[in-house]
């Protein structure tokens, strides 16, 4: 709780100071696009925070969200599978390539940043291909109402992705942070060998944390491409993997494994999507968004990693502290 | 010998945040002196050493090279003075070869100021420094293909290659077999000859006892005492080191008399066990329900393979395993654990723990469902579990959420067989219990061990100590390459028997 702290502080502060300079920021239409953006962001990188606690990295996700938009749009208006079937190929196709990336890298020990980076280039080129390179639309398929309601709707004024990234964070909390299999992918992400001494089927869990991976990315990217109701085979999701490994590590993972926490990802998605609002309101050159973000997640991570060093150093204290006690009272 | 000593520290101090790490420690060591510096974990040794070795600043205190008080502010200027520390952990690079390793950042270089390595004239000087010390190994190897025994060597030579006047060596022989220790020692006693001095840390007090010219014994960051050559004797140094008597240390760790009954049927069995590195070999042996079988043998002859083969987390090419009658099936650990067959692994840091989890973690992680419902972990039960399990075999940590890296080495072995003890084994399997553990907590080690089996549980214990393996077997089985060369019964137990048998000169 406390390491969430630091950058959640962060966070408020921004916030504050941007809407000193400029009001706007707190005027409901603002709020509910950048709650929109952070709904839509915190989705799969909750995902791939889950693998960087694995110890591994996903760097697929933006183009597998290309993929999956391309194939959502053709399953609609071309192959009329209807809603329902296609929303659940979305996301089985994307748990079977997570399932793909976990089997590799477990089952043949391939590095999980090589087996991602062809996915990342091996989807992108496929989604270019299967739609000609052509934007997909939607066009006029009835019945897509409740989609775009997900996507672009609002319940109580709160944004609809805003919602369900609150109901997927309560879930993966409860999971990561309370479960047995949270408990487990910790120790096979901060060491996987003492984690098979213990028992645990490593590959298994990190398996199925790629799948999983794979189902959030679906989510997000359906919600993508009903947020711009159009994908372009080229640009959908380019680069997003890039955000969620930023909000996953801004959010305290550590891409050495094991180490990090539900809620750091959400803070960590907020951020990112704050920071590129306040380079709009606050007139900052656009050409200097990226300096921004990397600028503050270099000083997050840093900070980060002061803080913890100095809990270590209390605890090494504490422990000195007791053998000195002892020594006396022997 | 002149009669200036080499190297002078006096009234050392060094206080960490909350305690005094040393309390105005002096030791002095001769040009060619061994000296050995010995004490309980915890006691000052490594503070002291690295306060000499640079790596850390001292509070008080001085130190004299030669009768000349100088300022040692880093590894560096260790060197300068002709001080080289051989840590533990070797501090090799594997994937460079020897001679590159030997003349790390003092290589010979050529071409001006681009620095050109001299490549012909470090393999032939490294070829000459490796001869010199015994090892029939081309300069150009690999280190990774070396054994640990010959990195260390590499890093004797490099030592000497850099003009070292004084060598400490921290633990050395902690992963040597039995003749690469003999090995060692006898290089000592050349560095001697050499006129260069040896710091030597260990726990092995045999060691000490055999070629220390004086032992330093430090307890609780003071100075205990100073044993000269013909005052040092095992019980001298352990009552030093502990401060108090230490009588039945192994005695009444392996004090049970008598090999429990072996009732057909009963207890744990392996037949025909062939180890993925010893495929030619099979092992077959018996373990009775709340006996203590012993496992000797030089390091290397297939004792953790085949311990690691039986736990599952190594293949075997074929084996079969019987508990109480029944053959198990066992393809991974899960298997293992789920019939109580554990493991205590040879490789505590690595293996046994995950030590960026706290206690309370590491205690409950194989056994995590038993402190949860429907999959989700009851923080109050786990905590509870911890803490009983701490309390019943004394883990010293102030809390169970202390990272386990914080604790003692003897204290982090007691988390690893926490783990187990919190359900209920049947076969526990003990893969160098207590290596690197100080006196203290070796002696509550044995106990343990003692205790499971009188609760009727069939252990395992691998062990290159002998004392340790004489002292707390019914049994020993004894392997050599491979093969089991014979199982003593206690009436057969002697030094000269188990070596017989683990160095294979039979007959």
């Amino acid at each position: 709780m406390k390491k969430e702290l630091g950058i959640f502080i962060l966070l408020v502060v921004l916030c504050i100071i941007t809407s000193i300079y400029n009001p706007n920021f707190l005027s409901t239409i603002n709020l509910q696009n950048t709650g929109r953006q952070i709904g839509a962001f915190g989705i799969f990188s909750i995902g791939l925070g889950l693998v960087i606690i694995t110890g591994g990295i996903e760097l697929s996700v933006g183009s597998m969200m290309g993929l999956l938009g391309v194939l959502l749009s053709m399953m609609l208006t071309e192959w009329n599978l209807g809603i329902v079937l296609a929303l659940l190929g979305c996301i089985a196709i994307a748990m079977a390539l997570g399932l793909g990336h976990g089997l590799l890298i477990t089952r043949l020990n391939m590095q999980p940043f090589i087996v991602t980076l062809c996915g990342l280039l091996f989807y992108r080129g496929v989604a270019r291909f299967i739609s000609g390179d052509e934007t997909k639309g939607f066009g006029t398929v009835a019945g897509l109402d409740f989609l775009r309601f997900l996507a672009n709707g609002n319940l109580f004024g709160i944004p609809m992705p805003f919602v369900l990234l609150i109901i997927i964070s309560a879930i993966t909390w409860v999971v990561l942070h309370r479960s047995v299999y949270g408990r487990y992918l910790f120790a096979t992400g901060r060491n996987p060998e003492a984690a098979r001494y213990a028992g645990i089927n490593t590959k298994g869990i990190i398996t199925l944390t790629y799948v999983i991976c794979g189902a959030l990315t679906a989510i997000s990217g359906m919600i993508f491409a009903f947020y711009t109701n159009s994908v372009s085979p080229a640009n959908h999701g380019n680069a997003y993997e890039l955000y969620g490994i930023a909000a996953a590590v801004l959010g305290g993972c550590s891409l050495r494994g094991g180490e990090g926490s539900v809620i750091g990802i959400v803070i960590g998605t907020a951020l990112l999507q704050v920071l590129r609002n306040l380079v709009n309101l606050l007139d900052i050159p656009s050409s200097l968004d990226f300096a921004v973000m990397g600028a503050v997640i270099l000083i997050g991570v840093m900070a980060d990693q002061i803080f913890t060093e100095r809990r270590n150093r209390r605890q090494i204290a504490l422990m000195r502290e007791m053998s000195a006690r002892e020594a006396q009272s022997n | 010998m002149n009669n200036t000593p080499l190297l002078e520290m006096e009234g050392i101090s060094k206080r960490f945040p909350g305690v005094v790490a040393l309390d105005r420690v002096d030791l002095t060591v001769g040009a060619g002196e061994v000296v050995a510096l010995i004490g309980e974990n915890g006691a000052g040794k490594s503070t002291l050493m690295n306060i000499l070795g640079g790596a850390i600043a001292r509070d008080g205190g001085t130190i004299k090279i030669n009768g000349a008080p100088v300022e040692i502010n880093s590894p560096r200027d260790a060197a300068a003075y002709g001080i080289e520390f051989i840590h533990q952990e070797l501090s090799v690079l594997d994937n460079l070869d020897v001679a590159a390793n030997i003349f790390l950042r003092r290589e010979p270089t050529f071409g001006g100021p681009l620095k050109l390595i001299d490549r012909g004239r470090i393999y032939k000087e490294a070829d000459v420094l490796v001869r010199k010390l015994g090892l029939d190994i081309s300069s150009r190897t690999l280190l990774s293909r070396l054994s640990i025994a010959q990195q260390q060597l590499v890093e004797i030579a490099r030592a000497l290659s850099a003009g070292a006047r004084m060598i400490i060596m921290d633990e050395p022989t902690s992963s040597l077999t039995l003749t690469e220790t003999r090995r060692l020692l006898e290089i000592v006693h050349d560095l001697k000859s050499q006129n260069v001095s040896v710091i030597y840390i260990s726990h092995r007090l045999h060691e000490v006892e055999e070629i220390a010219d004086r032992a330093v014994v430090l307890r609780d960051g003071k100075n205990a005492g100073v044993l000269q050559r013909d005052e040092i004797n095992h019980e001298r140094m352990v009552r030093m080191m502990v401060g108090r008597d230490l009588k039945d240390f192994f005695t009444a760790a392996g004090g049970k008399e008598g090999v429990p009954a072996k009732n057909e049927g009963q207890g744990f069995e392996v037949r025909r066990l062939r180890t993925l590195r010893y495929p030619k070999h099979n092992i077959s042996f018996n373990v009775a329900d709340g006996e203590v079988l012993g496992f000797a043998g030089l390091v290397g002859a297939g004792r953790s393979e085949m311990a690691r083969a039986i736990f599952g987390v190594e293949d075997a090419h074929e084996t079969e395993v019987v508990l109480d009658g029944k053959a198990l099936k066992i393809t991974g650990p899960r298997d293992a654990i789920a019939h109580g067959i554990y493991l205590v692994p040879e490789d505590r840091r690595q293996s046994g723990l995950i030590v960026d989890f706290n206690v309370r973690e590491n205690i409950s992680l194989p056994n995590l469902d038993a402190y949860s419902s429907a999959k989700i972990i009851n923080f109050s039960k786990e905590s509870k579990a911890a803490m009983d399990a701490s309390k019943a075999i004394n883990i010293k940590t102030p809390t169970p959420e202390m990272r386990a890296a914080n604790l003692s080495g003897g204290n982090q072995q007691k988390v690893v067989l926490a783990k187990w003890l919190t359900f209920a084994p049947q076969v526990l399997i003990f893969d160098e219990p207590t290596r690197g553990i100080d006196v203290g907590a070796k002696a509550e080690i044995y106990q343990l061990i003692r205790n499971l089996a009188a609760n009727g549980v069939s252990v395992i214990v691998i062990s290159s100590e002998m004392e340790e393996v004489l002292g707390i077997s019914d049994r020993i089985a004894v392997m050599h390459e491979g093969r089991l060369t014979g199982i003593l019964e206690r009436s057969q137990f002697s030094e000269e028997a188990v070596m017989h048998l683990a160095t294979g000169t039979e007959g």
